[in-house]
């Protein structure tokens, strides 16, 4: 479990990223968090981590506080950052340095998730290509078991065989007691894994709830006209007519398109609050 | 698999079960595809396939056997039957109608044009 309480951060002392944000995060999940460019994702899995420390508030991750760095903490924990870095070394090299580090780590598995992704040994991994090497980080960010694994644009940089094979890898590895959250842009890439949305803006939480409930709370359909304007919290004009995002009144169920969610929630942020009861402490 | 853009995934993946044990892919009072596998078929999350399987379950299709997995139940075929007919009238039966009303297309027309399509297409086969 991850508990934020009353976060605030910011890289320069005039303007912050996040003012009071408390959230409240919980094992068997896959989160989605969204947010515009410079919204502070990146931002917020780094506080997650230990990379930066909080400037108020507290973050609290199966019990650890990530500013402490406490090794038994960093076992449990694993960010795929969205550029990964990797040394002059081979698979092997890489996998002896780094592996003992985590306890869980499965060398079994490693190879059948690097033979997946089609990573090959093809001698050092800093001259692989970008997409190749960040293919052997989420291969080997996986084989560690951790508890928590956390995603930067995990499909960027990928080719379309692998971006497939990384939705089968991660349907395949999640577990009850993980949490796996991903914060994106590509939200096509990955929108049936997501069941619990966090969406972010102007360092405030805009948005925290299951897919379901969001199928609940609104209906996402195509229609010919538009009856009840003061209903619509989205719309967009396409070829088969409106595609628009209104409150379910009727308790009508329909697929829940995160794009559309996303532009209703950042253009109508008040209304989508109450429509939520997205409070300040959630 | 392909989704459709509107029907919230779970029901689609009620329905590719159905359409499987219709279809007599998946065999009565047999052992079904496991939650993570199906997950893993459909580049899906498995609570989403949870959420089908339970569904599945109220409607007694399947059925779970603790520690082994989920079954097809032996009358699942008219539970199918019996649900799809349901949905049938609550969901396409309007859109049928309104559009027979629209064209102005009576029911002595509709029952000849019925009568000829199962003619054409589903006897002497």
């Amino acid at each position: 479990m991850i508990q934020i309480q009353h976060l605030s951060f910011g890289y320069n002392k005039k303007k912050l990223l996040y003012k009071d944000l408390t959230l409240t995060l919980q094992s068997g999940s896959i989160y989605g968090l969204l947010g515009k460019n410079g919204a502070g994702k990146s931002t917020l899995l780094k506080n997650l981590v230990g990379l930066l420390f909080p400037k108020g508030g507290s973050i609290e991750v199966n019990g650890f506080d990530p500013r402490k760095r406490q090794p038994s903490f960093l076992e449990t924990i694993y960010l795929i950052p969205e550029e990964v870095y990797v040394p002059a070394l081979t698979i092997n090299g890489y996998q002896r340095l780094f592996s003992p580090f985590y306890p869980g780590f499965d060398s079994a598995k490693f190879t059948s998730y690097l033979e997946q992704l089609d990573v090959k040994d093809e001698g050092k991994l800093n001259t692989l290509s970008f997409g190749q090497q960040k293919k052997f980080i989420i291969a080997f960010a996986l084989a560690c078991n951790t508890k928590v694994l956390l995603l930067d644009e995990p499909t960027n940089g990928l080719d379309i065989p692998s971006k497939m094979r990384f939705r089968k890898l991660i349907s395949g590895i999640f577990t009850e007691d993980r949490m796996i959250f991903i914060s994106t842009h590509q939200i096509r890439d990955l929108d049936n894994l997501i069941d619990r949305v966090i969406i972010v803006d102007e360092g405030e939480l805009l948005l925290h709830a299951s897919v379901g409930m969001i199928a609940e709370k609104l209906c996402f359909k195509t229609v010919n006209e538009i009856r009840d304007p003061a209903d619509i919290l989205y719309k967009e004009e396409s070829l088969r007519g409106i595609s628009v995002v209104i409150e379910n009144k009727h308790g009508e169920e329909s697929k829940v398109n995160l794009e559309h969610l996303f532009n209703a929630v950042t253009e109508n942020p008040e209304k989508a609050k109450a429509i939520f009861q997205t409070r300040k402490n959630s | 698999m392909d989704f459709n853009e509107n029907k919230a995934i779970y029901l689609q993946i009620v329905e590719y079960t159905c359409e499987q044990i219709l279809l007599k892919k998946w065999t009565l009072e047999e052992k079904i595809i496991s939650i993570r596998d199906l997950a893993i078929m459909m580049e899906v999350n498995p609570n989403t396939v949870q959420r089908a399987y339970d569904f599945l379950q109220q409607l007694e299709i399947i059925t779970n056997k603790r520690g082994i997995g989920y079954f097809v139940e032996a009358d699942a075929i008219e539970k199918i039957l019996s649900f799809r007919r349901e949905q049938f009238i609550e969901n396409e039966l309007p859109v049928v109608f309104r559009n027979m009303y629209l064209l102005k297309i009576d029911l002595t027309e509709m029952k000849r044009q019925y009568e000829q399509f199962v003619k054409d297409n589903f006897k002497n086969k």
